[in-house]
């Protein structure tokens, strides 16, 4: 045993820990709720959904709907932008991850897993997953960007017609919502 | 350079306040008799002229407050009721947008003098670092204040700018979003975010008048640096502050009012962007987000990177460079004036922030025509401009400490005044 000069603890070292430890524990539990209030309030949380009337799509077009403050892109796709979009190997993507909320975590990116049941409605929330803007549609007439998916104008990303990323600097596919079918002409959001 | 305290008190009235409360003694102290070397430029105004920038944005701020509505329904009908209605609401604010521009204008030439005439080395790091935090606060508060009319820019700025928070996903999944969502109190930028940014906005400026204070206070323990670098060598080299430079700090000061002024009364919105006079949209983005001209250099630099966490991290980074500056620069001399070299690279730090700046002005894709119809892409501009961004600070400062064979110093501050010719 090494020799130790420290003197032996007493009663006050104790009060002193135990006072400083109240005291640390106190200051972090009356922080919390100046924190706290800071988060989306249970009244923001529960307009988190919505339904959508989807009869009026036409097939190559896409439509917009406004879902928690974000654009929610509804595209009704053509068969040969289906087609395109199956051709594409999941080991050609940047995130071979579906981002899919209806699927589980770990589902690979293939259009299947991107598109609704039915292939023809993509459903996806029009947010980039660079810093947030609102990319624009490619369309035929129009396009944008080389997938003909989405351009992010903002800082150049790409997105392919099943709303996955093909070129920087986004890091993600465009996200998939929760969603149901109600019938085949409404969806329900969230 | 706070010696003993000259102060006399000259009436029973300011003798019986100075042994209660010797405010008028510190007043005196720092305002009047505080010795500051006789050889100040030009260059060294810009601290009054901050100073002066902060009361002007104070004030109006404050009478703005009392018209705007922090509301994301009101707050653009709101600003367009202060431009039409309120009595002088326009002038009050151009008198604040543009003022928000020349405070920029005075913190930069502010930064850029006491970079060149080394006033962040021994023993004045600590004056440097303040101003490092207040150039932060300034960064946050024009931020928020650009959110507050509710436009297009201002929408879709936060957007981006709340939004790098969101690139600490790829360290550890979904923190960096739940900060997000914690900023925006909220799915997305609304409401909620409006009314906390409105609140931050009327905080930080008290904050920054705050640090300013801290900031002299540091200022006045060593005592003014000066165009030399050389300390001052007694009371030969010295004059008071007052009359002398409250005079010339007044005088650059109403110079720079002038022009000031003369954006506010003839062209308001030079440095405004159009789309702002558009009503927030959320979903639909500006073909071109655009940052406030004094944040385009960072902006360039944050697109330069193709990777969204490493560019928002390079954005990060060069902010946090200046704070190590004083000890990255290890050469014994602090003006550049006596550094051939440091001279070189410095005026070339100050062309490749223009640079940066450019480059961040342009589209994500813009490229120069270059000779025989050769298109030179911006971003790699901006990426070689970042390179040098980051190793004039990290290479060039500490390496030329050790190879630069600086001039002759003057032996004192009186001795090149008094005798000019060499």
């Amino acid at each position: 045993m090494a020799e130790t000069t420290a003197p032996e603890p007493t009663r006050r070292d104790f009060l002193y820990i135990a006072t400083g430890g109240v005291a640390a524990v106190g200051a972090g539990l009356a922080a919390w709720p100046f924190i706290d209030q800071m988060n989306p309030s249970s009244a923001v949380l529960a307009l988190a959904s919505i339904e959508a009337d989807i009869s009026s799509v036409q097939v190559g077009q896409q439509v917009v709907f406004n879902w928690r403050g974000h654009p929610l892109f509804v595209r009704r796709r053509t068969p040969q932008e289906i087609a395109t979009a199956r051709a594409v190997p999941v080991s050609e993507l940047i995130d071979p991850i579906a981002r899919n909320a209806n699927l589980p975590d770990n589902a690979p990116a293939t259009d299947a897993d991107r598109a609704a049941k039915d292939p023809q409605w993509l459903i996806v929330v029009g947010v980039c997953t660079h810093l947030g803007c609102t990319p624009t549609v490619s369309t035929p007439q129009v396009p944008q960007g080389e997938f003909g998916g989405w351009l992010c104008h903002c800082h150049g990303s790409q997105y392919d017609v099943a709303g996955r990323v093909r070129k920087g600097p986004a890091p993600q596919n465009l996200a998939v919502p929760v969603y149901t079918f109600l019938s085949p002409t409404k969806i329900k959001v969230g | 350079m706070s010696g003993p305290s000259t102060y006399v008190p000259q009436s029973g009235l300011s003798r019986w306040l100075d042994t209660r409360l010797p405010i008028l003694r510190f007043a005196h102290d720092t305002i009047i008799t505080y010795p500051t070397p006789k050889n100040l430029n030009f260059w060294y105004a810009f601290g009054a002229i901050l100073t002066f920038m902060l009361g002007i944005q104070i004030v109006t701020g404050i009478v703005l407050a009392m018209h705007y509505v922090a509301n994301a329904d009101m707050a653009f009908n709101s600003v367009e009721g202060i431009m039409r209605n309120i009595n002088y609401g326009w002038l009050l604010r151009y008198m604040h947008s543009n003022g928000a521009t020349f405070f920029f204008i005075a913190v930069y030439i502010h930064m850029f003098r006491g970079l060149y005439y080394g006033s962040y080395k021994a023993p004045r790091e600590i004056i440097w670092i303040l101003g490092v935090i207040l150039y932060l606060l300034m960064v946050a508060t024009a931020f928020f204040g650009y959110v507050l009319p509710w436009g297009q820019m201002s929408f879709w700025g936060a957007t981006v700018i709340t939004n790098f928070f969101s690139a600490l996903d790829q360290i550890t999944p979904h923190w960096g979003s739940a900060i997000a969502t914690w900023l925006w109190g909220g799915f997305a930028v609304g409401d909620a975010t409006l009314n906390r940014f409105f609140s931050l906005h009327y905080l930080l400026p008290f904050v920054i008048a705050g640090v300013v204070g801290l900031h002299i206070w540091a200022l006045h323990v060593p005592g003014n640096n000066n165009p030399l670098g050389i300390d001052v060598k007694g009371p030969q080299d010295m004059l008071p502050f007052h009359p002398y430079y409250t005079v010339k700090d007044s005088f650059y000061v109403a110079l720079f009012a002038l022009v000031y002024l003369a954006f506010v009364f003839y062209a308001p919105n030079f440095f405004g962007n159009p789309d702002n006079y558009t009503p927030a949209n959320p979903v639909v983005t500006p073909p071109d987000i655009v940052p406030e001209w004094y944040l385009l250099p960072y902006y360039a630099m944050l697109r330069s990177v193709p990777q969204k966490l490493i560019g928002v991290l390079v954005m990060a980074g060069s902010l946090l460079t200046l704070v190590f500056v004083p000890w990255l620069d290890t050469s014994k001399v602090r003006s550049t004036r006596f550094r051939p070299m440091m001279k070189q690279f410095f005026w070339l730090f100050v062309i490749d922030c223009v640079i940066l700046g450019y480059c961040g002005s342009q589209s994500a894709d813009a490229s120069l025509e270059m000779m025989q119809g050769m298109q030179l892409p911006l971003v790699w501009v901006a990426r070689v401009a970042t390179l040098y961004y980051f190793g004039f600070f990290w290479v060039i400062m500490p390496l030329l400490g050790i190879i630069e064979r600086p001039r002759p110093i003057p032996a004192s501050i009186s001795q090149p005044v008094l005798s000019p010719a060499e």
